[in-house]
């Protein structure tokens, strides 16, 4: 039995984290489908942490080159993706007490 | 510290979700970021103690680690603190693909591993998975660096039809057929031979770019949306690969949430995802569009100032070419002159006005415009018959009426603003070149069209001068 929820758990955790993903992105307006967009691929920035355990494993030099390619890339997804996100969300809060 | 590590993934998780829920409303949309960027911090500072790093403590590659990140991270933070408002786009594009490729780089670390005859080696289902993951991943990178380099307009990607030949879709489905057969023999055959796995990594990073590379600029905020779904989809398999819930979480939402974003951004263009990726422009006209008559009529700025001045009310299509002249700030000044004249402004903008959605309004924002000035394409089309002016800047494609009469044109099909229904018609441009899409304007070769050639900065600042003088 036990074998068997280790199997399902992934998958549920896929099922619910699809239905979230759908969910946060319906009925949002049109305006911030671009700052969205930008925080989404922030998040997947999490990568980095893949990309840090697959270099602290590697044993040979190829190994560890392509692992250090791997975090370079993630960190900068990660960093630049919320830099960029949040420099288009801070004109939008300045936006926003002035117009409506 | 297997509990600690995933009790902080689960709230990295967590963080994220809250983050993105945040992100999603106008009002706390800033501290959204925020949320998200606490739940990384969190994560990746654990990370360096993960039980997965320290059974094989070996210290060259935590020095490789720290110089990565901050290599990494520090050309990403000056890129994102000094790109301007304008190439946002394309900097998502590239951050994006850096993260398919650090995906793409895990699988290879994975792949190329040889386990041997050690208990611990990885199933088949694992290798699966992996190359699957490896293949969306770097499909995403070599696309997304194809996305930015068309929307950086760089020489090499200029031209779009360079890029097509027949029978591309029939080579790119073998490239594709073949990358997928190379990642089911390493996967299956549990081999870590390093000849074949670059040349499945070359098969996949080749149709990446062969997918991107036929499709207009104008599109590409479709296809950078797709790719930022494709990475999230890579991720969250790398992250089943190596058992690490926090990938598996967030790589799922951005998968779920970025295909449904691609969708809306299809829909908002009047074109389907498949029709964007799959019958590129060339293929979709008949070939010529049709001839454009008549001439274009240039005005003076003086000229163009007074007919506005007298105008009731001006609508005002702001385009990437105001953006990209930084004009925002003059043709709001103008605007405000204008205001107080008693003439109606109006702010137009076009679903993808800025080449995505949303990002015109941005920019507008920006320069400080106020909310109820700007109006979204269907609430102000039909106003566009009572406007006395309709003030076009750096706009082109989105105002072609080509796009509602000529079946041939590559833009057929697509909603634009019904400038041309317009009593006068003024186009602020920079030269006699075409648009995006490449393609002649009929718009401009209307009676009732005047040309205001020059940089839209400085034709703004001749307008406001020209205003001014009426007193």
């Amino acid at each position: 039995m036990e074998a068997v929820v280790a199997l399902f758990s992934p998958i549920y955790i896929l099922m619910l984290a699809g239905f979230l993903g759908y969910e946060i992105i319906s009925r949002v307006p049109v305006i911030l489908h671009t700052p969205l967009m930008s925080g989404t691929n922030f998040v997947h920035g999490i990568v980095l942490v893949g990309a840090m355990v697959a270099l602290g494993q590697a044993t040979t030099p190829l190994e560890q080159a392509v692992g250090f390619l791997g975090v370079l890339l993630g960190a900068g997804n990660a960093v630049g993706g919320y830099f960029v996100t949040e420099r288009m969300l801070e004109m939008f809060k300045s936006s926003k007490g002035k117009g409506n | 510290m297997d509990y600690l590590l995933e009790t902080v993934y689960f709230c990295t998780a967590v963080l994220f979700i809250v983050g993105l829920k945040r992100m999603s409303h106008p009002t706390t949309a800033r501290s959204g970021i925020v949320w998200a960027g606490g739940g990384m911090v969190l994560a990746t500072l654990l990370s360096f103690a993960h039980p997965q790093i320290t059974a094989h403590l070996n210290v060259t590659n935590y020095v490789l680690m720290l110089i990565a990140i901050g290599v990494g991270g520090g050309i990403a933070w000056w890129g994102a603190k000094k790109v301007a408002m304008t190439a946002m786009p394309q900097m998502i594009a590239i951050y994006n693909g850096m993260g398919g490729g650090a995906a793409a780089c895990i699988a290879a670390v994975e792949l190329l591993k040889d386990h041997g005859h050690e208990a611990a080696a990885p199933g088949t289902h694992t290798l699966l998975m992996a190359a699957a993951g490896a293949l969306i991943g770097a499909v995403s990178f070599s696309g997304s660096v194809v996305a930015f380099g068309k929307l950086q307009e760089l020489k090499f990607f200029k031209n779009d039809a360079k890029f097509r030949f027949p029978g591309q879709q029939k080579v790119n489905a073998a490239i594709f057929f073949l990358a997928v057969l190379a990642g089911i023999v390493i996967a299956v055959a549990h081999t870590s031979n390093g000849g074949l796995i670059t040349v499945f990594f070359l098969l996949a990073l080749a149709f990446g770019a062969m997918m991107a590379l036929p499709i207009g600029g104008a599109d590409m905020p479709v296809v950078i949306s797709l790719f930022n779904a494709f990475t999230g989809l890579a991720v969250a398999l790398e992250g089943f690969v190596l058992l690490n819930s926090a990938m598996i979480i967030a790589g799922i939402i951005v998968g779920s949430s970025g295909t449904m974003l691609t969708f809306m951004m299809a829909k908002a263009m009047n074109r389907s995802v498949a029709n964007v990726l799959f019958s590129n422009w060339a293929a979709l006209g008949s070939g010529e569009a049709q001839e454009v008559k008549g001439s274009l009529k240039p005005m003076e700025p003086a000229d163009a100032a007074i007919q506005m001045a007298y105008a009731a009310k001006v609508i005002i299509v702001p385009g990437y070419g105001m953006a990209v002249a930084q004009a925002q700030h003059k043709i709001w000044e103008m605007s405000k002159l204008l205001i107080e004249r008693g003439t109606e402004v109006k702010f137009a903008i076009h679903p993808v006005a800025g080449r995505m959605p949303g990002h015109m309004n941005v920019l507008l924002a920006e320069a400080g415009v106020p909310y109820d000035l700007i109006a979204d394409m269907d609430e102000i089309n039909e106003e566009f018959s009572t406007a006395d002016v309709a003030l076009v800047i750096g706009a082109n494609d989105v105002v072609n009426p080509a796009a509602r009469t000529d079946k041939s044109s590559p833009i057929y099909g697509m909603p634009i603003l019904n400038v041309d229904h317009a009593k006068n018609v003024q186009v602020i441009k920079r030269g006699k070149g075409v648009g995006f899409a490449g393609i002649e304007n009929a718009l401009f070769f209307a009676d009732n069209t005047r040309m205001v050639y020059g940089d839209a900065q400085k034709v703004a600042a001749g307008l406001i001068q020209g205003i001014k003088d009426l007193g």
